[in-house]
């Protein structure tokens, strides 16, 4: 009996050394990655910092008072939340933060009693938000790794468009602000209508050269621009998303390596023991064998044994 | 503001800035305001872009061709951003996938006349004379 306990010990221990190779190599390819998509977000930086000082110098230019992307609606009807998620679990903590920060609102709406309309990126967001069957529309999956700025433009090309056709009144972004390989966050950010204080103080380096010339006129940019703006604003989310979303990986990967290290050292000391067990179990049968059978040679029996 | 004698370009993507560097000058195409062409010391002006064949005029003679496919200009008397959601330098464009790609457009283009292969021939056509360097300016985007 004893034997098959070491023998059970035995192949359980090689399975959790199976599993921590696993989880160890997941934990250095997030690793890997978290430096990529971290140089992936600062690339973009540029790009939307320049867009948010022309959408500033458009609006100290006068344009835009009557766009329908500046103007918030008097009653807010229906609210549109994108919920960015991983398309992928083992990422920790991750996903069921977005999920819960989402479902909140969405139960605060609707104890408002107000509409709602949820758009999931990220096949965990997608399931997640189907199978309780919450309101959603279209959703986005299959990029949650490595976003490319036509995923961003597809998904702000919708939510644009839902909003223009007055199905919804308000989108929020929410996703995992990377704040650093140790720290991120999960934040809530109005993303159409845009906030006064996006567009407010709009000098730029417009103070450098005074009035600005427009071609066309600064309506006309505006209408092409907006877009643009909210596009660039979901490529952000997404980027900071994906590495938010390795570095949940990594550490979720290192915690489980260093408990099934744990768990293999519990293990063997657990094994080693019953082995132990069984060998003194073992000599402990033979030596009151050899005393039943007589005692004129127990003394040769015994010294023999104890030689092995 | 007369004495600056070079600006400094940038074509930004979302993803990253392609291209960053002192020029002479830079000629693009407004949307329908047609080719502009900022020197140094330019007022400060704003437009939106059409598929096009920007030539960007360094300060050491070269010239740098881009095909921008749609975007924004941001002039100031020292510097020039142009802010595209999809542009490439002429040494990227791969010429073949382009010309394959307005023929594809140019085909469509006899049987139906809709706004998605219209761009696609544009962008074809901001390629090509981005690739093919300046003897074929961006008159031809028409």
């Amino acid at each position: 009996m004893a034997g098959g306990q070491e023998r059970i010990l035995r192949s359980r221990i090689r399975s959790v050394q199976a599993t921590k190779k696993i989880t160890r190599a997941m934990e250095l390819i997030a690793g890997s990655r978290i430096v990529k998509a971290q140089q992936r977000v600062t690339a973009a930086v540029p790009y939307s910092e320049r867009i948010t000082e022309v959408v500033k110098d458009l609006a100290a230019g006068g344009a835009g008072s009557s766009s329908a992307f500046l103007k918030a609606r008097p009653e807010i009807r229906t609210a549109c939340y994108v919920a960015i998620t991983a398309d992928r679990g083992l990422c920790g903590g991750y996903n069921s933060g977005i999920l819960r920060a989402t479902e909140g609102e969405v139960k605060a709406d609707v104890l408002a009693s107000k509409d709602y309309v949820v758009v999931p990126v990220g096949r965990k967001a997608e399931n997640y938000f189907k199978f309780r069957s919450y309101k959603t529309s279209r959703s986005f999956t299959g990029f949650s790794d490595a976003p490319k700025y036509e995923d961003a433009k597809a998904i702000g090309q919708f939510v644009v468009d839902l909003y223009l056709r007055g199905e919804v009144d308000r989108v929020e972004l929410v996703y995992t602000r990377f704040v650093s390989s140790g720290r991120q966050e999960v934040v809530r950010r109005p993303l159409v209508p845009l906030e006064r204080d996006v567009i407010a103080g709009g000098d730029g380096k417009s103070a450098s050269g005074g009035n600005y010339e427009f071609e066309p006129d600064p309506e006309l940019i505006l209408q092409t621009l907006l877009p643009r703006y909210v596009e660039a604003r979901i490529y952000a989310a997404l980027l900071n998303a994906a590495a938010s979303e390795h570095a949940f990986r990594q550490r979720a990967m290192k915690s489980a390596t260093d408990n099934a290290e744990e768990l293999i050292k519990n293990l063997s000391r657990i094994m080693n023991r019953a082995r132990q067990d069984s060998i003194t179990t073992e000599i402990m049968e033979i030596v009151s064998g050899a005393e039943a059978l007589g005692s004129d040679d127990k003394d040769d029996v015994v010294r023999e044994m104890a030689s092995n | 503001m007369a004495e600056r004698s070079s600006l400094k370009v940038e074509v930004v993507s979302p993803e990253r800035v392609l291209f960053s560097g002192e020029a002479r000058q830079v000629i693009t195409r407004t949307l329908d305001g047609g080719e502009i062409a900022f020197l140094p010391g330019h007022t400060t002006f704003l437009g939106a872009l059409v598929e096009n064949h920007t030539r960007i005029y360094l300060a050491d003679g070269k010239v740098q061709d881009v095909a921008v496919h749609g975007g924004f200009v941001d002039v100031a008397p020292d510097h020039v951003t142009i802010l595209s959601d999809s542009a490439e330098l002429a040494e990227n464009i791969d010429v073949a996938r382009a010309r394959a790609a307005q023929e594809r457009a140019q085909e469509a283009m006899r049987g139906e006349h809709d706004a998605t292969v219209e761009g696609a021939l544009r962008r074809a056509h901001a390629r090509l004379a981005a690739a093919g360097g300046s003897s074929n300016s961006g008159g031809s985007a028409h």
